[in-house]
């Protein structure tokens, strides 16, 4: 028996974590829409009602129908009832203590990210909630995010303001691959950090695709008296995977990197990494710009030797050479 | 084996066992006085099929996973009429959150701070907290936090264990790969875990050297070890994993260097220079001050041919070194 959208593998306390949140939320939300409840939840509605009906078959000791939980989900729509042993939520774990105490910290950090206030009256109500766990506060202190890279996203407020008022911006923006300084107009969608920096992604007019931008490149930015909103096409990208997404088109580069080049592993995805005699690991990696690839295997000078294809090793070779010629006549 | 006698369940196994778990924590709550053993067989009917060895294991290994869930079951002797027995129950006060009254924007921003691990190994402990932080029916207010997406990743498959032998005070073992040193066997008493600049740093005792360091989490190779009991060391009552890694990798003094840089190229050194002075041949001579040597001389290097380096020797050849490494080994072993 298989049902849509149904996780049959899914260990069995986890489900209990969803089933003991899910009564007191919908003991609090009566008549609560199913679809709502059960995205609320990020479970499929049949996921829902598989729980539902788990909860109808359990109470308290006794097993008279009157000692059990009454759930009914007709016309879409939940109610609950006879559930008051578990109408509270079970108190936080360490780990989701943790991660809401750390992100609300790292969020705090950031200048510009807005509601200051709301942020540090939730940590003071969420460190009381989370008081009765032994240790968590300094456990909390034990782990520290850094979002803002002490304290400075150059242009942070100015980008939420157009999101929140939906205007379009207009950027003098860096773009290192090329070294070249570019201007363009950008229908905002939102701000994103992952890995660092902070990046505008937005509907890009000059490329007529989505982009996303360094905030820390931008030289001058200026909000236009015009509408923002991205067309319809535009989709923000997923991020799962981090800023780098190869593509079927990419030039595939296989490197052998040295220990002191091994940096390159943790900041790009690679499509394979192989462990080589003498510390070395070869390093596939897929690249859209063959500019920004000579200016990565300069930087990594003998860490990195090209195995092929061999255009790109005489490609960095000559670039190397052309700077080396330089310094022999000053 | 023998084969089970039982028919066929109707639910999936896992189903089952969450209605049995269910079933338990229930009656555990319910209950005043703590439970023995054959009372609690009596009251989850999911026990009643069983011998008694099959129940007493069953038992064991449910205890302890509703344990390991955060559910504060305990043991207590009870009184019975001819020896002490134990019986079990749980408190409803330690079970239950505490009573939070959050306002709207309050749960706005609990919730930009739980999807913040959308993307990392605790994804579920902070959707998990949220749902719990939500079950009292406020609605969120998301309108001043639309469109900001703060991502913590924790790419590094060692932040769990990590992230627990912190917690958990527990001494470690593990190989950490170190530029040119190579791979070696380091021992740690863990302090603390800081992500800066998108990556994850621990910090601790290290108990070879005897003294606090910094480790890259990156760099660890291969799977972290147990290497003592938890709570066996004592962290310093001030400690800031964060200033820590901030001061070890960032805390050298300035150097300035002079650059020759062609015209329009280079544009993030001009950004960064403390002075642009024009030359009569196209190119400008550029002032830049710098802390790691390591980090500017790759990134002067890939500059190639846009950029020269006057000033200091020192970062000078090591850029020219660079090169040169970059002509290849085969090709470039001129003298």
């Amino acid at each position: 028996m298989t049902l849509p959208g149904i996780n049959l593998n899914e260990p069995a306390t986890d489900r209990l974590h969803r089933l003991l949140a899910m009564v007191p939320w919908l003991l609090n939300r009566q008549g609560v829409d199913l679809e709502q409840a059960a995205a609320s939840f990020g479970v499929s509605t049949e996921q829902l009602e598989a729980d539902l009906q788990l909860l109808f078959l359990c109470g308290t000791p006794g097993g008279l129908p009157d000692d059990l939980i009454d759930a009914s989900w007709e016309e879409g729509r939940v109610y609950l009832s006879n559930a008051d042993t578990i109408a509270r939520p079970l108190r936080l774990g360490v780990d989701e203590a943790l991660t809401l105490i750390v992100g609300l910290r790292a969020l705090a950090a950031v200048p510009g990210l807005g509601d200051r206030d709301a942020v540090d009256r939730a940590i003071a109500k969420l460190e009381a909630a989370a008081g009765s766990l032994p240790g968590a506060l300094s456990d909390a202190r034990a782990v520290t995010v850094d979002l803002a890279d002490q304290g400075e996203v150059p242009h942070l407020s100015e980008v939420r303001a157009a999101l929140e008022d939906h205007r379009r911006l207009h950027l003098r923006y860096v773009v290192p691959s090329r070294d070249e300084t570019t201007e363009r107009d950008v229908d905002p969608m939102r701000v994103v950090s992952i890995d660092g920096p902070w990046y505008l992604e937005g509907w890009c007019h000059r490329a007529q695709d989505v982009r996303l931008f360094r905030l820390d490149r931008i030289e001058a930015l200026s909000v236009l008296d015009e509408d923002g909103t991205p067309p319809a096409q535009a989709r923000p990208r997923d991020l799962g995977n981090g800023l780098f997404q190869p593509g079927a088109d990419d030039l595939r580069v296989s490197i052998d990197v040295a220990p002191e080049a091994a940096w390159v592993v943790d900041y790009y995805p690679t499509e394979s990494v192989e462990e080589r005699p003498g510390d070395v690991s070869r390093v596939t990696l897929a690249v859209a710009d063959r500019a920004w690839l000579r200016r990565l295997l300069l930087r990594l000078g003998a860490g990195a030797q090209v195995v092929e294809p061999a255009e790109v090793a005489a490609d960095v070779a000559g670039a190397a050479s052309a700077a080396l010629a330089l310094y022999e006549e000053s | 084996m023998a084969t089970s006698k039982a028919k066929q369940p109707k639910t999936p196994i896992s189903a089952a066992k969450t209605e049995r778990l269910l079933n338990l924590v229930i009656a555990l709550l319910y209950t005043r006085q703590a439970l023995t053993k054959v009372r609690i067989r009596d009251a989850v009917e999911a026990y009643h099929g069983l011998g008694d060895e099959a129940f007493a294991r069953m038992f064991e290994r449910d205890k302890d996973e509703l344990r390991a869930m955060g559910i504060p079951l305990v043991t207590e002797q009870i009184d019975t009429w001819f020896e002490d027995e134990e019986g079990y129950r749980i408190d409803r006060r330690e079970y239950a959150l505490p009573e939070v009254r959050l306002e709207p924007d309050e749960i706005a921003v609990l919730s930009l701070a739980s999807r913040t691990w959308s993307q990392a190994s605790l994804a579920g402990p902070a959707a998990r907290a949220m749902r719990k932080l939500e079950a009292a029916g406020v609605e969120r207010d998301d309108r001043s936090l639309l469109g900001v997406d703060p991502q913590i990743r924790t790419t590094e498959p060692g932040f769990e264990r990590a992230k627990d032998a912190v917690l958990g005070r527990r001494p470690i073992r593990f190989d950490y790969r170190k530029g040119a040193a190579g791979t070696t066997t380091r021992h740690l008493q863990p302090w603390g875990l800081a992500r800066w600049h998108g990556r994850w740093y621990l910090t601790g005792h290290d108990v070879d050297r005897d003294a606090p360091r910094v480790f890259r989490l990156g760099r660890v190779v291969g799977p972290i070890q147990w290497a003592g009991r938890a709570g066996s060391y004592v962290v310093p009552p001030d400690h800031d994993p964060l200033a820590m890694v901030r001061t070890e990798q960032g805390a050298a003094p300035a150097t300035r260097a002079v650059l020759r840089v062609r015209g329009g190229a280079g544009q993030l050194l001009r950004r960064r220079a403390t002075a642009t002075r024009a030359l009569d041949d196209g190119w400008d001579e550029l002032d830049l001050d710098y802390t790691s040597s390591d980090a500017l001389v790759g990134e002067l290097a890939s500059h190639g041919a846009d950029v020269l380096v006057l000033e200091p020797p020192a970062l000078r050849e090591a850029v020219v070194a660079r090169l040169r490494g970059a002509l290849g080994h085969r090709d470039g072993r001129t003298s």
